[in-house]
């Protein structure tokens, strides 16, 4: 069975923080995607939220969103949704976006990456 | 900007990133593999053993994965269940970087692993042979909700596991066919890196089949 430490709730629900959205503007985004911020880098509006300048602000350089989530200590979910929104606005930009079955080249790279490690 | 907590290490030493944060500038793309398995099987073991980062931990909303937020306002008693995701990574070389991603096996979790599998290279199955039925949910639930996803088993080794032949062991846990089954130590390195290849190696090979 489970125990507490694979398990729990938060006091604060997830939409709040996405303006009641549970879905991302884009399904490119996943939590190992990885996501900078764009060039030319722009500021962000003043009307952006606490939640977007915290994450803008992370992204200055190179990590994935599942790493931005855990340094915000945000839901991966939460972080997919305000991170959609960003690239939509062209404030943050994404390497290799999601969609594509991973190809052969990649298993490749990563298999030969891996044995120099083995 | 005042509330950018940021990942400092960044006094910008070097190109990065062993033991950094971020990652190195020169990366261009990402891709993930899944450490699937029975709670306690040893899951984040092996993921630290072979991580350049410390584990790290965050959460997955089953709601927002399962069901819309309306549904959610609508029912006041229902708890916005969070589950506790694991994972760490590895760069592979100057372009890619791999991350590892923990999945709880449990059943209530079902919802969460669709949602993760996709884009997934595979994923790895740990199976603890002295509590081996707890492994035919994970098996089956790998079968059915990810169909198509590839992956290999490795048995982690604890000292007293009794010993399973592979085919022994392909046949208790009913695999598909050319499943590969490998054992590791996951708190070893080495051991935990050669399951990964051992998951790699099956997936090109799954791609030569034509679709």
């Amino acid at each position: 069975m489970s125990s507490t430490d694979e398990y729990r709730d938060r006091p604060v629900r997830p939409y709040v923080l996405t303006g009641g959205r549970a879905v991302p503007s884009r399904n490119t985004i996943r939590p190992e995607t990885l996501v900078v911020a764009a060039l030319p880098s722009k500021p962000l509006p003043v009307s952006a939220g606490r939640t977007e300048r915290a994450l803008f602000g992370m992204c200055r350089r190179l990590l994935s969103l599942a790493e931005a989530a855990v340094y915000l200590e945000l839901p991966v979910s939460v972080v997919v949704i305000v991170a959609s929104d960003l690239v939509d606005s062209g404030h943050l930009s994404v390497r290799t976006p999601a969609g594509a079955p991973v190809s052969r080249e990649v298993l490749e790279e990563l298999l030969h990456g891996l044995r120099k490690l083995a | 900007m005042a509330y950018a907590s940021s990942p400092d290490n960044a006094t910008d030493t070097g190109p990065s990133s062993t033991g950094g944060r971020y990652l190195a500038e020169t990366v261009q793309r990402s891709a993930k593999i899944l450490v699937v398995g029975a709670f306690g099987v040893g899951k984040t073991t092996l993921i630290g053993s072979v991580s350049e980062i410390t584990p790290l931990r965050t959460e997955e909303t089953m709601t927002t994965a399962s069901v819309g937020v309306d549904d959610l306002a609508g029912l006041g008693e229902k708890k916005a269940t969070t589950v506790a995701l694991d994972f760490g990574r590895i760069t592979v070389s100057p372009r890619l970087v791999l991350y590892l991603f923990g999945m709880p096996g449990q059943r209530r979790f079902w919802d969460l692993w669709e949602g993760l599998a996709e884009g997934a290279v595979g994923a790895l199955v740990l199976v603890d042979t002295r509590r081996i039925e707890q492994s035919f949910e994970v098996l089956d639930q790998l079968e059915t909700h990810t169909a198509g996803l590839p992956f290999a088993v490795a048995v982690n080794q604890f000292p007293d596991s009794p010993w399973h032949g592979e085919d022994e062991l392909a046949d208790a846990l009913d695999l598909p066919p050319r499943t590969p089954v490998t054992s590791c130590d996951a708190r070893d390195p080495a051991g935990s890196v050669k399951a990964l290849i051992t998951l790699v190696e099956h997936a090109l090979a799954n791609q030569k089949v034509p679709s």
